[in-house]
């Protein structure tokens, strides 16, 4: 009995409403979390799983021995690989495309590289303007890989001790 | 000058008046409109704040430009005409919702002196007019021949229809106080200080008559007339473009009106709160941005009310309430302390 006069007079009195008022009253005041994308960006784990490259070896060597383990662990099916002798008797791929639109960023490709030759950087921002413009040749990989390759090898070296 | 004179002849009277008139209405609407246009700013401002955001800032400093920017997207989209839809209702449907918003202004003081039409019936006009908006909703809902629409304008009919009757009896209370339909002479009534406002000794009817003005304008959270988890958009969900556009014209007009009407009568309109500074119009502004500033606070704070809910608020709490004040005001009235209520 009491408690439902009580109940009555707190609803009449709007005390919920109020507190409910002061909280987000509070809350124009707080410092605002924003973070204003093009000139702030959020930080970066050294393990994000973005743009794909392919990597080279200190003497320009491609790293890729055509073993084909990428494409076989590719969940999304986003990697065709061919491959060919070289002059030089190794065994290097022909082709090396990523359908970065069918591509579901889960880094395996990257895990099953038994030489560290395709990696994923903290490329997220990219676009293509035209259809097909996403789906990453061997020539577009290797160039990214030769852009980045210091921040990558960077990344690398900071998360070896866990591997 | 002369030519005109000569060129009307003995009309040359009512055409100055005309004219006059109409550059008055200009000098009301256009401030009117730039007043809306920043309403949406400031509402998205405040409750990005409140969310612990910063909303928009990239058009023009602080974000000033982007109702234009806004503006200028929905003129150059196109008007989409719903094949199945009743023509002439559906365009008819906002400028019913939107005439009246603006019509309104027109009794409105906004100094003692400043007032397009000075009415005596004043407060009856602008009922008359409000009461008008919603066939704006429910024809657009009807006209668009769709589902969603004419759920929101249901939803709104029987909204409005609830919340008016108790919107009606708080303004009894302040006629019962003012003994003027005038809203000139309303204010004028509240004059000496803050403590002569009516909303102290009304203050159970000031709190009704905001939040049924909340209702009223379809505003969070009673905005179930358009209920965009629900019903998609409501009443307007099948306009586009500038006929879009005028709906949201007429909705924050509308926010502006309710506010304007609560400032002059409960909270003195342009009278300042104490004696020793002068009125000014300044302070009728200050309140109605501080009331609508209360609009965009309840819209970032509450959660929608549910349908029967609302109903019940305002059949079952809101109507008793101000019955039971009116009667204790009049009784009031009768004794001692009478020249409270005055």
């Amino acid at each position: 009995m009491l408690n439902s006069i009580k109940n009555t007079l707190g609803s009449l009195m709007l005390v919920e409403m109020l507190k409910g008022m002061a909280l987000t009253g509070r809350y124009f005041f707080a410092k605002k979390i924003t973070i204003q994308y093009p000139e702030e960006r959020t930080p970066q784990s050294n393990r994000f799983r973005g743009l794909h490259a392919l990597r080279r070896y200190p003497n320009g060597e491609e790293r890729c021995i055509a073993c084909k383990l990428c494409e076989a662990v590719c969940p999304a099916m986003a990697i065709t690989i061919e491959s060919d002798q070289r002059e030089d008797g190794t065994r290097r791929t022909t082709r090396y495309d990523i359908d970065l639109t069918k591509c579901i960023f889960c880094g395996f490709c990257e895990e099953s590289c038994p030489v560290d030759s395709i990696v994923e950087t903290r490329i997220f921002d990219y676009h293509g303007e035209q259809r097909g413009d996403l789906i990453y040749t061997k020539q577009m990989l290797l160039e990214v890989g030769d852009k980045y390759e210091a921040q990558i090898a960077e990344d690398r070296a900071q998360d070896k001790v866990y591997r | 000058m002369q030519f005109f004179a000569e060129l009307f002849g003995s009309y040359w009277a009512d055409v100055q008046l005309v004219v006059w008139t109409l550059i008055k209405i200009v000098a009301i609407v256009l401030p009117l409109m730039i007043g809306v246009a920043y309403l949406t700013l400031a509402e998205r401002k405040v409750i990005g704040f409140m969310q612990v955001r910063i909303g928009p800032n990239r058009v023009g400093y602080f974000g000033l430009l982007q109702p234009l920017a806004d503006g200028l997207k929905l003129l150059f989209k196109e008007i989409i005409l719903p094949t199945a839809s009743n023509k002439a209702l559906f365009f008819i449907g906002p400028v019913l919702a939107i005439a009246p918003a603006f019509a309104a202004w027109a009794v409105i003081p906004f100094d003692a002196t400043l007032v397009l039409a000075n009415v005596d019936a004043g407060l009856l006009y602008i009922l008359a007019m409000t009461s008008v908006a919603v066939y704006g909703v429910i024809i657009a809902g009807w006209a668009s021949n769709s589902k969603y629409a004419f759920l929101g304008a249901l939803r709104s009919a029987a909204q409005i229809v609830s919340y008016e009757i108790a919107m009606g009896f708080t303004l009894v209370g302040v006629l019962m106080c003012a003994n003027s339909l005038n809203l000139g002479n309303i204010v004028m009534g509240q004059e000496g200080g803050f403590w002569h406002w009516y909303f102290l000794p009304l203050f159970p009817l000031f709190v009704v008559y905001f939040i049924s003005a909340v209702a009223e304008t379809n505003r969070a959270p009673f905005d179930v007339a358009e209920g965009e988890s629900e019903i998609v958009a409501g009443f307007h969900v099948e306009y586009s473009g500038m006929a879009f556009a005028v709906f949201f014209l007429a909705e924050y007009a509308n926010m502006m009106l309710v506010s304007m009407l609560a400032a002059l009568m409960f909270l003195g309109g342009w009278l300042s709160p104490v004696p020793f500074l002068p009125d000014s119009i300044l302070w009728l502004l200050a309140k109605v941005a501080f009331l609508l500033f209360l609009f965009l606070w309840f819209r970032a704070t509450f959660p929608r009310y549910r349908y029967d809910q609302i109903m019940r608020l305002g059949w079952k709490v809101f109507i008793p309430i101000t019955l039971v004040w009116i009667v204790v005001v009049g009784a009031m009235m009768q004794t001692q302390w009478a020249y409270l209520f005055h």
